[in-house]
């Protein structure tokens, strides 16, 4: 069975929001709701300044708060490594979406569940990538494997220092960012 | 990707570069198939992958219209609907991606503010009183008022105004009666006046449906106001993306730290107006340090002499005076570009109607590649491709206008788009012929011409003003009649001549019929030539059959191509200077001019000189504008995806001074400019991401025309405050950058 992680290489993000548009109709993410966000952040003073490109989604944590503080068991930890929601069990109680760290989830107004980046589980089956992955622009989002030591995933991991976000949290997440600032030559 | 430097940029015989697109290919599936359940199948054919999919999917390749780089699109359509939108990974323009844009395609064509009938104006102008017409109506309506303008005007009293596919289809209504009136804005109101200073250059322009730019392979990539990413082209970006990702040096040249900028080892905060300036001491230290490349200019330039002896009093201690710029910054910048030489390009740029001067601003940026000899070199401008494609036209020769056409002023170097602004001036001032018909068909001339004011008057001047688009734009909804037409994803087109590094075939086809009564303009003009009498010039059938004859006389198989969307032309790639693959310069002299002699015959600077414009006065500030990702102009406003990302613009404000005249960051304000033109209130965004002098805002934004109903009344309109602009003398386009705004607070 694979374990499926994210690398995104933040220097290579261009901000374009591809990715967003392509996961909310990939997915069928109601109006004013997202799976996935672009965060440009911008450090300094003029003309000295500095900036963090960043996307943003669920973490598929190893250590999930969501599933562990679902009352019903919707929210659960797969054998492929991603965190998914079992639409039938969820009551909306909201709680998985106080519990995690990183505001990647929300409440589907018209059916009640709760919802996320599925890490497109539906794709993942037919054998393709995630649909903000396939249409990055710059190439900046990478998926795969992390258990195949060949995958590209594992080569970045390999290749680079990276971190995770809010580490501190103990969650153990499955998305891992690279080069947080552009190379400066 | 990151080997793909070394593999790239090293390689420059013939074929080499022909194994480029086919690498691509296989370095897609190599990824696709690495991992160990992502096996996914690379796309071969729309049928293969409906085969293998099965069930109720029909996938249908064709040609994005979201903005005009003519990406490759695979709608796949479920039950007569088109549910997704992916790149072509066949097609160079798109490699299997598309952006926010390309993404949110199926916005526009479920749109619910769409055209839907085709409507006759019933009350006056502007108020937005229509009725209902049938096709054959209106159709009918619009030939008779063509005709009544004819009869007594003469044919030459008829223009078009276009942008996009659908122009093609009315210059045979509008030439076919004898009129040579015909101007597309993107001439004029943009990349103009780049393309003709790089023709006087090199004799020919950068092309504008992809600019040849060999930013995969480049090591110093210098872009002057160019925003990419935030200006989203598609290949290009991921060719930015690309080099951003293996350490090229990106040199920024912008009053506005841009997402551009963000990713730049040099981000030089130029003082607007003053590029010439800085362009002109780049030249001057290229040539005294001996940067240059002697070899090429020898070999391929005349005049590097008198070049040589021209700029020698740009000094860098003036140039950083003039820009603003610190003088360390403007020569480490220029030698970095030396030492990476040539594999190093400036970006010619796109939007290049900024100040009036902007010919010459674009062939300093023309000479200072010339000089690195970046023209036909890895990482540089790629050399276009070899095709020899001949013409195909099913319809005779235009008959020779009744009268000289008046777009092209008295600008010795107006292109063959023509100016707008003059067809418009002429409409107004009915000398030296009166012209009393518009036909605009996918532009939004309000929106886009400066002035905005005058192209009021100038349609209050006309009989009649016929508009053919998707959207009730501004524009749309001052037309006497209104013809809607279909969307990119419901219409044929084409066929088109894509030319990346090699040369290929596309098309557009519908994934779907076209909904409530819309028509492909195509038919519209057709129907429309008709009705005039003009039956030689409408389409035999459909368009579907002229684009198999077409392809069949180019060789090419229309079945192939349908099921595919792109088809390459085999051996027309050859974008690097060899020994057997010398450059082709279509100037006078043959060569590369550093000192232009069809400027000479027309008396006008035969080298760049700088001479300052005018800047702001203390509490104004230059308006500057520019684009957003997820918008192309004002076309995308409305689209539901796309609104939700970015509903309204802000205007930039450098944070000190927003301190200084005490407004707050989000504070909503207007903007007056020079001419007491006060703008819609629109959101302060103080940053520190600006110069003092300027301020910046998204174009496209403070739609008026109230059946827009998402983008109605969002954001503040760009194109109302420049009401000044400054016209090159030497081709006509309207530099739009010399407008001057105070901030007003909200009482």
């Amino acid at each position: 069975m694979p374990k499926y992680a994210m690398v995104i290489d933040q220097s290579r993000c261009v901000g374009c929001m591809a990715c967003v548009v392509a996961c909310k109709r990939e997915n069928h993410v109601p109006p004013e709701q997202y799976r996935t966000r672009v965060l440009e952040m911008v450090n300094g003073e003029f003309p000295r300044l500095k900036s963090e490109m960043r996307s943003e989604l669920c973490n598929h944590c190893d250590h999930a708060p969501c599933v562990t503080v679902c009352p019903t068991g919707a929210s659960h930890k797969e054998d492929d490594g991603t965190v998914q929601i079992d639409r039938r069990k969820c009551v909306g109680c909201k709680a998985c979406i106080a519990a995690c760290p990183y505001n990647a989830r929300y409440i589907n107004e018209e059916h009640g569940y709760a919802d996320k980046c599925s890490f497109c589980q539906h794709r993942l089956r037919a054998g393709k990538k995630p649909a903000c992955v396939a249409t990055c622009i710059g190439q900046s989002r990478i998926f795969g494997d992390i258990d195949d030591p060949n995958s590209e995933v594992s080569r970045m991991l390999r290749d680079n220092s990276y971190r995770v976000l809010k580490k501190a949290a103990g969650t153990r997440p499955n998305v891992y960012y690279i080069n947080q600032f552009p190379k400066k030559s | 990707m990151a080997g793909s430097f070394d593999r790239f940029w090293i390689s420059s015989t013939k074929e080499d570069v022909m194994a480029f697109s086919r690498r691509n290919f296989l370095k897609y599936a190599a990824m696709s198939a690495g991992g160990t359940l992502l096996a996914e199948t690379p796309f071969l054919s729309a049928r293969a992958r409906e085969k293998a999919e099965g069930g109720n999917v029909r996938y249908v390749p064709t040609t994005c219209e979201m903005c005009f780089w003519k990406c490759g699109v695979i709608a796949k359509v479920v039950g007569g609907e088109v549910v997704k939108l992916e790149g072509n990974p066949l097609h160079p323009q798109s490699r299997g991606r598309l952006c926010a844009r390309g993404q949110a395609g199926i916005g526009l064509l479920y749109d619910k503010d769409r055209l839907k009938v085709p409507m006759i104006r019933t009350g006056p102008r502007g108020e937005n009183r229509y009725k209902q017409a049938s096709w054959d109506e209106a159709l009918g309506y619009v030939a008779d008022k063509l005709k009544g303008v004819e009869d007594k005007y003469g044919p030459e009293a008829v223009a078009l105004f276009a942008h996009g596919s659908p122009g093609t289809y009315f210059n045979n209504v509008v030439r076919g009666m004898g009129s040579a009136n015909v101007a597309y804005p993107s001439f004029a109101q943009c990349l103009g006046a780049r393309e003709v200073a790089w023709e006087l250059t090199y004799g020919q322009g950068p092309n504008s449906t992809c600019e040849r730019v060999d930013l995969a392979n480049s090591r110093v990539i210098v872009l002057f106001g160019t925003h990419l990413g935030e200006n989203m082209h598609n290949s290009q970006t991921q060719e930015f993306a690309e080099a951003v990702g293996r350490g090229a040096k990106i040199i920024s040249v912008d009053p506005r730290y841009s997402t551009a900028a963000s990713k730049a080892s040099m981000w030089l905060p130029i003082k607007p107006g003053t590029d010439l300036a800085l362009l002109l001491t780049w030249i001057n230290i290229i040539i005294s340090e001996g940067w240059y490349d002697k070899e090429y200019v020898e070999k391929y330039t005349t005049g590097f002499e008198e070049l040589k002896k021209e700029v020698k009093s740009y000094t860098p201690a003036w140039a950083a005076q003039e820009t603003d710029l610190p003088m360390r910054q403007i020569v480490e910048s220029v030698r970095d570009l030396g030492r990476y030489a040539p594999n190093v390009m400036l970006h010619p740029g796109r939007h290049f109607s900024w100040h009036g001067n902007d010919v010459q601003r674009g062939r300093a940026m023309a000479i200072v590649n010339a000089l690195l000899g970046t023209w036909g070199r890895p990482g540089g401008i790629w050399l276009p491709p070899k095709v020899n494609l001949a013409g195909f036209s099913e319809n005779p020769e235009h008959p020779k206008a009744n009268k000289d056409a008046v777009v092209f002023g008295d600008y010795p170097f107006a292109g063959g788009e023509g100016l707008t602004q003059v067809l418009r001036e002429t409409t107004i001032k009915g000398d030296p012929y009166p012209i009393k018909a518009w036909i605009v068909a996918g532009t939004n001339l309000i929106k886009t011409m400066p002035k905005p004011d005058l192209t009021r008057r100038a349609i209050d001047n006309l009989d009649l003003l016929v508009a053919v688009d998707v959207m009730p734009t501004d524009t749309v909804m001052m037309a006497d009649v209104i013809l809607p037409e279909a969307t990119y994803l419901e219409r044929h087109d084409g066929l088109f001549t894509i030319t990346t590094r090699e040369a290929g075939i596309a098309l557009r086809q519908p994934a779907v019929a076209p909904m409530y009564q819309s028509k492909p303009a195509w038919w519209i003009g057709s129907e429309l030539c008709k009705k005039m009498g003009l039956e030689q010039y409408a389409v035999k059938d459909t368009w579907e059959g002229r684009m198999r004859r077409q392809a069949k006389k180019w060789g090419i198989g229309f079945d192939e191509l349908a099921d595919t969307g792109y088809v390459a032309i085999p051996g027309s790639a050859a974008p690097y200077i060899t020994a057997t693959n010398q450059p082709v310069f279509k100037t006078p002299s043959k060569k590369i001019e550093l000192v232009s002699s069809e400027l000479e015959e027309e008396d006008f600077d035969v080298i760049p000189k700088y001479e300052p414009i005018e800047q702001p006065k203390k509490g104004e500030y230059r308006l500057l504008y520019g684009r957003s990702p997820v918008h192309t102009f004002t076309r995308t406003v409305n689209n539901q995806w796309l609104w939700e990302l970015k509903k309204e613009n802000e205007v930039w404000l450098n944070k000190k001074e927003a301190d200084r005249i005490g407004v707050k960051n989000g504070e909503i304000v207007r903007l007056e400019n020079q001419d007491r033109v006060v703008s819609e209130p629109v959101r302060v965004r103080a940053t520190e991401r600006i110069r003092r002098d300027c301020v910046f805002m998204i174009h496209g934004f403070g739609q008026h025309s109230p059946a827009m109903s998402r983008a109605y009344n969002r954001g503040a309109d760009d194109q109302k405050l420049i009401t000044r602009y400054k016209v090159d003398p030497i081709c006509g386009s309207t530099g739009m950058r010399v407008n001057f705004v105070k901030i007003i607070k909200e009482a």
